[in-house]
């Protein structure tokens, strides 16, 4: 019988875990960079030898083309990419207001597409939508994240953080389980990392593509054994924006290369 | 879309070794590859590239299967002349595709 107020207590520090592990503190946040090899580094550093610019200058092409029912290319719009889409990227995902729900730069794009250019939406992890994205992320390199700064996405900010330390899959582990309890070690040979997304869309040379953060977080997502999220699912949105408020006042990297 | 990459230091002195490094968009698949169906995906692949300095051929590649995607290479020559760096991939399904770039040899 009297074990079972130190079951109780097990059970009580248990469920306070991943609270008392809790976040990674502002001065020791570390971008994916910085567990990389110096090879792979190399790689990131250099713009003739980061295959993400190939993407850039896909999306660079794209940025002008004429398209849809409109005839309108992005740039009759936003003029040069250089000068209107600096800084953009390191504010998304943003709030919709006439969707009421933050929406992410693919997202952001496809809307674009519908309601400007008329023109039929991008598939996720195309081509097109992964070379425009890096594109106009590009133009943020450099730039300080701000994701968050907007108080409407306060709610889905927190929404996101819920499921950032929800336990769930087969593994029952929550993202917070290794990026913020675990990052400074290894699983299976390689860095766990922070998860900080600070250079999507990214190269990740296992992949031997660019890919985007959903992509990534629907790779982990499987990794814990779970069902992941469909692209462009809300839950997935509200975890990038929860990721990226987390990041706040890092640089953006965009293209990043990543093993 | 097939993008190129090419990175020739735009000066030179006249006997320098200068490093040329070039990126080309593909996707390498290597034809071992099945689909979920049991079907194989076929190969295709960059066969070949050359590197022409002012029309003479400076350097060569034969490419593999096992290439990742997107390929880079970096390799050496000697800046003898002013004039015009050529790159030309080819590939499976009559993949082609060129590339250039200028030097100043002083």
């Amino acid at each position: 019988m009297n074990r079972c107020p130190a079951i109780a207590l097990a059970a009580l520090l248990l469920a306070a875990f991943p609270l008392l592990a809790g976040e990674i503190r502002p001065d020791q946040r570390r971008s994916g960079y910085s567990f990389m090899a110096p090879d792979t580094k190399a790689i990131q550093d250099d713009d003739t030898a980061n295959p993400g610019m190939l993407f850039v200058l896909d999306g660079q092409t794209l940025w002008t083309r004429k398209l849809g029912a409109a005839d309108k290319s992005c740039a009759d719009c936003h003029g040069d990419a250089a000068g209107s889409m600096k800084g953009v990227a390191a504010r998304y995902p943003a709030f919709d207001k006439a969707l009421g729900r933050p929406v992410d730069l693919e997202q952001r794009i496809n809307l674009c597409r519908a309601n400007h250019q008329q023109a039929s939406p991008l598939a996720y992890e195309s081509h097109e939508l992964l070379a425009l994205t890096a594109f106009i992320a590009r133009q943020s390199r450099g730039i300080a994240i701000s994701t968050g700064d907007d108080p409407q996405l306060a709610p889905f900010v927190a929404k996101g953080r819920e499921r950032f330390m929800q336990r769930q899959g087969q593994l029952n582990l929550a993202c917070a389980n290794c990026h913020d309890d675990n990052w400074d070690r290894k699983l299976a040979g390689s860095a766990i990392t922070q998860a900080h997304p600070t250079g999507y869309p990214l190269y990740r040379l296992e992949w031997q593509t660019l890919g985007s953060l959903q992509r990534r977080l629907r790779s982990c997502i499987s990794g814990i054994r779970a069902q992941p999220y469909d692209y462009g699912a809300p839950e997935l949105v509200e975890l990038e924006l929860y990721l990226m408020s987390r990041a706040h006042g890092m640089t953006m990297e965009t293209p990043a290369v990543r093993p | 879309m097939a993008s190129a990459l090419v990175n020739v230091p735009p000066k030179a002195k006249r006997g320098d070794i200068i490093e040329i490094k070039t990126l080309m968009s593909h996707i390498m698949e290597t034809g071992f590859r099945h689909t979920a169906g049991g079907d194989v995906v076929p190969r295709d692949i960059i066969t070949s590239f050359t590197c022409r300095y002012n029309g003479t051929e400076v350097f060569r590649a034969d490419f593999f299967p096992a290439i990742a995607a997107n390929p880079y290479l970096s390799f050496f020559t000697i800046a003898k002349d002013s004039g015009k760096f050529e790159f030309e991939w080819i590939g499976d399904n009559g993949f082609s595709a060129t590339a250039s770039a200028t030097i100043m040899v002083e």
